[in-house]
């Protein structure tokens, strides 16, 4: 029986290699405004 | 670094460096805990020890499930080492754009909200309201300091910015006619208390802000307790029905409503299940930004119902899509393949360098919440930045700087946190709120289980 199933990630260490481009929202812009995190920001680079 | 925890009957196992999350059984739970510490005959005899009665738990099968653990971490998705502190000089030397700005149309407001950071929208300074002329410079300054960057974001903020409406349908108006011949695309947010909304608004916004932020703190007693206007009563009646003619209106286009909670609703869900009760899907709630002597400020002692209510939220919004009627929150919104690249998830919000503040008068501040505190003045729409080495501190502010980070499972979903909160809570922007960063974590928690769950339903 399977006892570990991984979901799929991002792969963080090809994302170097692609390089930031910078065109995602800054991280507090949308609704936060006080408490910031990256986690729920989307990345817009189309070529990643 | 490896973050396991147990949750809403999951087991989640995180690897920190390479962001990647497994779903495991108890069996192999324990045994990734022991992996890196205990030789392989003694985890598979306390395991045969532990789980003895599970006829699946045999000696084969434990050797299998070690191999399993074993090609994760060859393959980098367990106890992957840190490889990117490296990239932390390239970060510091970068030489990074304005993409954003937070426009403080407005340094006044119609309502006297109790717990308001900006001091009733004064920012510990005097009333003052933005005019066409340095929001224009405002738009220029971005076009020209933004490089190549072509999505550029706008925030109409306050204050009250809808006491300064003219004005800001008049700087979306020149910003889309600079759009063309500058080749950029702005995004508009304008961020209300919902006071001044009309037909003009709704109308406008719905044309032109990219996203709208509603702020609404829940039920009526909620709402009214903090946010009162000027003569002292609650603003709740006034401003939902003008809130869901918006929304309505407003179709598939983004929105949130924003709450903050306190230590009045540190059972924050129920203002959370009301927003949706009265038919809004798009929710953020967070937790109020104050000095912690404050009366309505979140004590120690609420920390464990504050972290009760987010693992509530969680399963019940896993409960809601299932029935076919999901609500967003905003923390809880992790895509976990589409999410940040590593620059992002190291170089941390951008304060200070691609995201700025203008005050009405065209000074320049990191963020909105340094506003007033003069030493943080990074120069103005006229003259650029003047006080390099302080953006300087903010450049090279990223999660590599908070010493307290380094050891933290949580870093790349959360890039160091917010600087003004640091700094407020520790004098340096490269501190940590620690308090809030307990809360982040338990946020992350929250939101990888409902990951996990719905791709267990795949």
């Amino acid at each position: 029986m399977k006892r570990i199933q991984t979901l799929q990630t991002r792969d963080l260490e090809q994302s170097v290699k692609v390089g930031g481009c910078g065109e995602c929202q800054t991280s507090c812009q949308s609704a936060c405004k006080t408490s910031c995190g990256i986690a729920n920001q989307q990345c817009e680079n189309k070529n990643k | 670094m490896v973050h396991q925890y147990k949750l809403n009957g999951y087991n989640i196992v995180i690897d920190s460096n390479s962001s990647s999350v497994h779903n495991v059984d108890p069996v192999a739970y324990d045994m990734i805990a022991l992996y890196q510490t205990t030789e392989a005959e003694e985890i598979i005899r306390q395991m045969l020890l532990k789980y003895g009665d599970d006829p699946t738990v045999t000696d084969e099968e434990l050797r299998v499930v070690l191999e399993d653990i074993r090609a994760l971490e060859q393959s980098g998705k367990l106890y992957s080492p840190d490889t990117f502190e490296n990239l932390d000089l390239d970060l510091t030397l970068r030489n990074s754009v304005v993409k954003a700005l937070c426009l403080h149309v407005a340094h006044t407001c119609n309502l006297d909200c109790q717990y308001c950071f900006a001091a009733q929208g004064k920012y510990q300074g005097e009333r003052a309201i933005m005019s066409l002329e340095v929001g224009k410079q405002a738009i220029d300054y971005l076009i020209a300091n933004s490089g190549t960057r072509t999505n550029l974001e706008v925030d109409f903020f306050g204050g009250e910015p809808l006491m300064n409406w003219k004005m800001v349908k008049d700087v979306v108006q020149y910003a889309r006619s600079r759009e063309l011949d500058s080749h950029k695309r702005f995004r508009f947010t304008l961020t209300t208390n919902g006071v001044l909304i009309d037909d003009d608004v709704i109308e406008f916004c719905n044309k032109e802000m990219y996203n709208v932020v509603l702020s609404l703190d829940g039920r009526p007693e909620t709402h009214d307790r903090l946010r009162k206007d000027i003569h002292g009563c609650g603003s709740y009646d006034v401003i939902v029905p003008k809130f869901k003619k918006l929304v309505e209106a407003r179709g598939d286009k983004e929105y949130y409503m924003r709450g903050t909670f306190t230590h009045f609703n540190t059972d924050f869900t129920n203002d959370l299940f009301h927003m949706a009760d009265l038919g809004f899907s798009e929710l953020s709630m967070e937790p109020v930004v104050c000095a912690p002597g404050d009366p309505y400020a979140i004590t120690e002692a609420d920390m464990p119902t504050v972290m009760e209510h987010y693992e509530i939220l969680a399963k019940d919004m896993l409960q809601r899509k299932a029935d076919g009627k999901p609500i967003t929150f905003y923390h809880y919104m992790v895509d976990l393949q589409a999410g940040p690249c590593i620059y992002k998830r190291i170089s941390g919000c951008g304060s200070g360098t691609e995201y700025l503040a203008v005050t009405p008068w065209g000074d320049l501040y990191p963020c909105h919440q340094f506003v007033g505190e003069t030493e943080y003045c990074l120069g103005n729409l006229q003259d650029g930045i003047t006080n390099p080495q302080k953006q300087a501190e903010f450049k090279q502010c990223n999660v590599y700087s908070h010493e307290e980070c380094k050891t933290c499972w949580a870093r790349l979903y959360c890039a160091g946190g917010c600087a003004a909160n640091a700094y407020h809570a520790t004098g340096s922007i490269t501190g940590v709120y620690e308090q809030g960063c307990r809360l982040f974590r338990k946020r992350m928690e929250c939101a990888i289980m409902m990951q996990v769950a719905e791709a267990q339903e795949d």
